[in-house]
């Protein structure tokens, strides 16, 4: 397959980023001030960023393995936004609501999901795995955008209770262009809900480049809806930290909704059923990866004297251990029980699928019969 | 393409379900200018399934249309087209992602003919791959045909092998009225003889009888054909016929009814849920035209009433051949 020259250019190169972006921390590891965002963090709490990186992205290196091994059936990768999803979701209370769509695993480690339980929907096993009461962290979405209307519900009913609580909803550029997110762009502010939008516009939603979506950048989207928009480097763990910290603290305080563009980049494949050679170059992902969003911080780390190589091994131990019981732990999952087909389809007792339980039951001990 | 050896044409080629669908479509948009290929991903993808692959290369950016991501603009702008005198052939990406575009498609696509008092004509394709069976997340495995068929103003077909899929892709595209076309995403790697040369083929409208039998019906459409044929060949005490629906809206009621007052005996196999499900239109129509020929009530075998399940129990959801030859036996004991 032959790439379309001039829209298949590389776009982005290490030197230019776009125009107001919110960077703390320059690809190469130089932390820079924003007159508008701050951010005060010790030296104990960017190493724990840098454990929180560097384990999702051993996480998601092992359950790709886990997928090409038929563990899992499919995989949607987070490679390559680690930092937008580990800054915002650090940023979070633990009152704090989180919906997120499907690619949100980085969320789900901030939120304390097992790691396992993130697996079992793509093992085939069940649909979701977490207690999202317990987590404050809502049930993937596949159906694109959907989750954005049940996130601005949430928050009016935060409202409704008086909470300090905010909400955080996950969407990918793809999704700017669903009927439900711009309605939940139109509620949310209305009704001025203490919810923050949080687009991960990593270029791309499946073959389709984040231009076939929209004409201006994404988070200009919020000035026609009435309420602020910023971009963010999506591969600055310290800036999504602060934006997202900055925009909840905005909702908790009754000034409704924020959009925050976590400027980033889909380092792999759409999901490991996708090709990626057949749309974009190598070249591009290359460009990407020299601002790759944990070699940065392990360089600040360094260069800044917060950390030493020492520090740095014990992570990467961690994180070995962290992936091979994730490995463990999958291969060890159950296959679900046949009655777990009807189960939790209700609450209440419901009469025809009581009836097709009954039966089918019965049709498959017919052939125990037979073998008998 | 047909294969020129010497100076004879032949018309028959081995082909893939989505690759005669990709034929199809070529066909179709070679043929009439006003053809607009539109959805996600169709472009220089060529689809999830590349039913579309090379077609933007061929046809150009204008004629294939890499959409927004959304559903409703899909169907609604290929409203637009049509008014505008195009023939837009749209993707649903994935069964369970067609809801979004539901409005647009019963309230407005549906009805639009007939709100126009019979002044506008609306020849909109809607290609919906569609069924379980390939081990997918959750909403990539749903058959959400009876909503459509619940819905006047619609046409809704299903091919089941490649050679349906080759011509009807063609006649819907050509069709004056809106045509759903669901397609057997598990079926899409299947290969088979697909003759390119439509004078033979059957109407859009009609169903055939896959495979001739003395004692029994099965009626079945897309993914459950080759199910259903596979029970009829694994069965050695029972002569069984297999009537492909092909055309869920309208229904070819002749095709269907002559095999039952042959049989005597009917089975409808779907994916979906049996309950409400399309075959309970089936069961009942047949029940009602032809009782007195019936040696048994027409039996239903298909999905449970509850949302398609997580793969490592969709073989349990899934209608096999086990529960097909169940229900037969089952039409005998009666
Ligand atoms: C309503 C709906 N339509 C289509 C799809 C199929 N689909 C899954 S992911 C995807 C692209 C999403 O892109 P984006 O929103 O940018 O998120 P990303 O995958 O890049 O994280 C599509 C079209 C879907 N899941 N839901
Ligand atoms: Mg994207």
């Amino acid at each position: 397959m032959t790439i379309d020259a001039a829209r298949g250019t590389p776009r982005g190169t290490v030197a230019e980023s776009p125009p107001g972006l919110v960077q703390l921390l320059t690809p190469a590891g130089e932390r820079v001030e924003h007159p508008d965002y701050e951010i005060d963090l010790t030296a104990e709490e960017i190493k724990g960023l840098y454990r929180d990186l560097v384990i999702v992205r051993r996480l998601d290196t092992e359950a790709l393995a886990l997928t090409r091994q038929g563990e899992l059936a499919v995989w949607p990768s987070l490679r390559g936004q680690e930092a937008a999803q580990i800054g915002s979701a650090r940023a979070l209370l633990p009152g704090d609501m989180a919906f997120p769509s499907y690619r949100e695993h980085g969320v789900a480690w901030c939120r304390g999901v097992d790691p396992v339980k993130v697996l079992g929907s793509y093992r085939g096993i069940n649909h979701a795995g977490w207690d999202p009461r317990k987590h404050n962290l809502h049930l993937p979405t596949i159906v694109i955008g959907s989750q954005a209307l049940h996130a601005t519900g949430y928050a009016m009913g935060i409202q409704r209770d008086g909470a300090e609580d905010a909400v955080i909803v996950y969407f990918g550029d793809g999704a700017t262009s669903e009927g439900d997110l711009n309605e939940a762009f139109v509620w949310s502010a209305v009704q001025n809900a203490p919810i923050v939008f949080f687009c991960q516009n990593n270029q791309w939603a499946i073959s389709e480049p984040s231009e076939r979506q929209s004409r201006i950048p994404l988070h200009r989207r919020a000035d026609g809806f009435g309420f602020p928009g910023v971009r963010v480097d999506g591969n600055d763990v310290l800036a999504c930290l602060a934006v997202t910290r900055k925009a909840l603290d905005g909702a908790r305080s009754g000034q409704g909704p924020t959009l925050v563009e976590a400027f980033t980049y889909r380092m792999g494949a759409h999901t490991t059923t996708d090709d990626p050679n057949r749309y974009r170059l190598q070249a591009e992902v290359e460009a990407w990866q020299l601002k790759d969003p944990v070699d940065r911080v392990r360089a600040y780390l360094l260069k800044s004297r917060t950390a030493d190589q020492e520090f740095l091994d014990e992570v990467d131990a961690e994180a070995k251990e962290v992936g091979a019981d994730l490995r463990r732990r999958c291969l060890e999952l159950p296959d679900p029980e046949l009655d777990e087909l009807w189960d939790n389809v209700y609450v209440a007792e419901h009469p025809l699928l009581a009836d097709e339980r009954a039966r089918f039951t019965s049709y498959l001990r017919s052939f125990d019969e037979v073998s008998r | 393409m047909a294969q020129v050896e010497g100076s004879v044409t032949v018309s028959t080629e081995i082909l893939s379900l989505s690759r005669a669908m990709n034929e199809g479509l070529r066909k179709a948009m070679e043929h009439d200018s006003k053809v607009v290929v539109m959805g996600e991903d169709v472009g220089r993808l060529g689809g999830v399934f590349r039913v579309t692959d090379g077609l933007q290369k061929d046809f150009g950016e204008s004629r294939v249309i890499d959409t927004p991501l959304a559903e409703s603009g899909i169907v609604g702008t290929a409203i637009g087209l049509a008014l505008r005198g195009y023939r837009p052939v749209c993707e649903i990406q994935f069964d369970g992602f067609v809801f979004p575009a539901f409005n647009q498609i019963t309230s407005q696509l549906a009805k639009m003919r007939l709100r126009s008092l019979g002044m506008l004509e609306l020849p909109v394709v809607i290609r919906i791959p569609f069924g379980g069976g390939i081990g997918a997340a959750e909403h990539h495995s749903e058959s959400p045909e009876a909503y459509f068929t619940h819905t006047g103003g619609l046409r809704v077909v299903a091919c089941s092998n490649p050679s349906d899929a080759y011509t009807m892709i063609q006649q819907a595209i050509s069709c004056p009225d809106p045509v759903i076309l669901f397609e057997p995403k598990r079926r899409y790697w299947d290969k088979a003889p697909v003759d390119l040369d439509l004078s033979g083929a059957a109407p859009l409208g009609r169903a055939v009888v896959a495979r001739e039998g003395e004692d029994v019906t099965l009626l079945a459409y897309g993914p459950m054909v080759k199910t259903c044929l596979e029970a009829a060949q694994a069965d050695g005490s029972r002569s069984i016929e297999v009537v492909d629906i092909r055309s869920l809206s309208p229904l070819d009621e002749a095709t269907v009814l002559s095999s039952v007052r042959k049989t005597g005996r009917c089975v409808v196999v779907h994916e979906a849920p049996v309950f409400s499900g399309y075959g309970a239109e089936l069961a009942a129509r047949v029940t009602e035209r032809c009782f007195y020929d019936l040696e048994a009530p027409v039996l239903r075998v298909g999905g449970f009433s509850t949302p398609y399940p997580p793969s490592r129990l969709e073989d349990h959801y899934l209608p096999d051949l086990d529960r097909v030859l169940d229900a037969v036996d089952r039409t005998f004991a009666w």
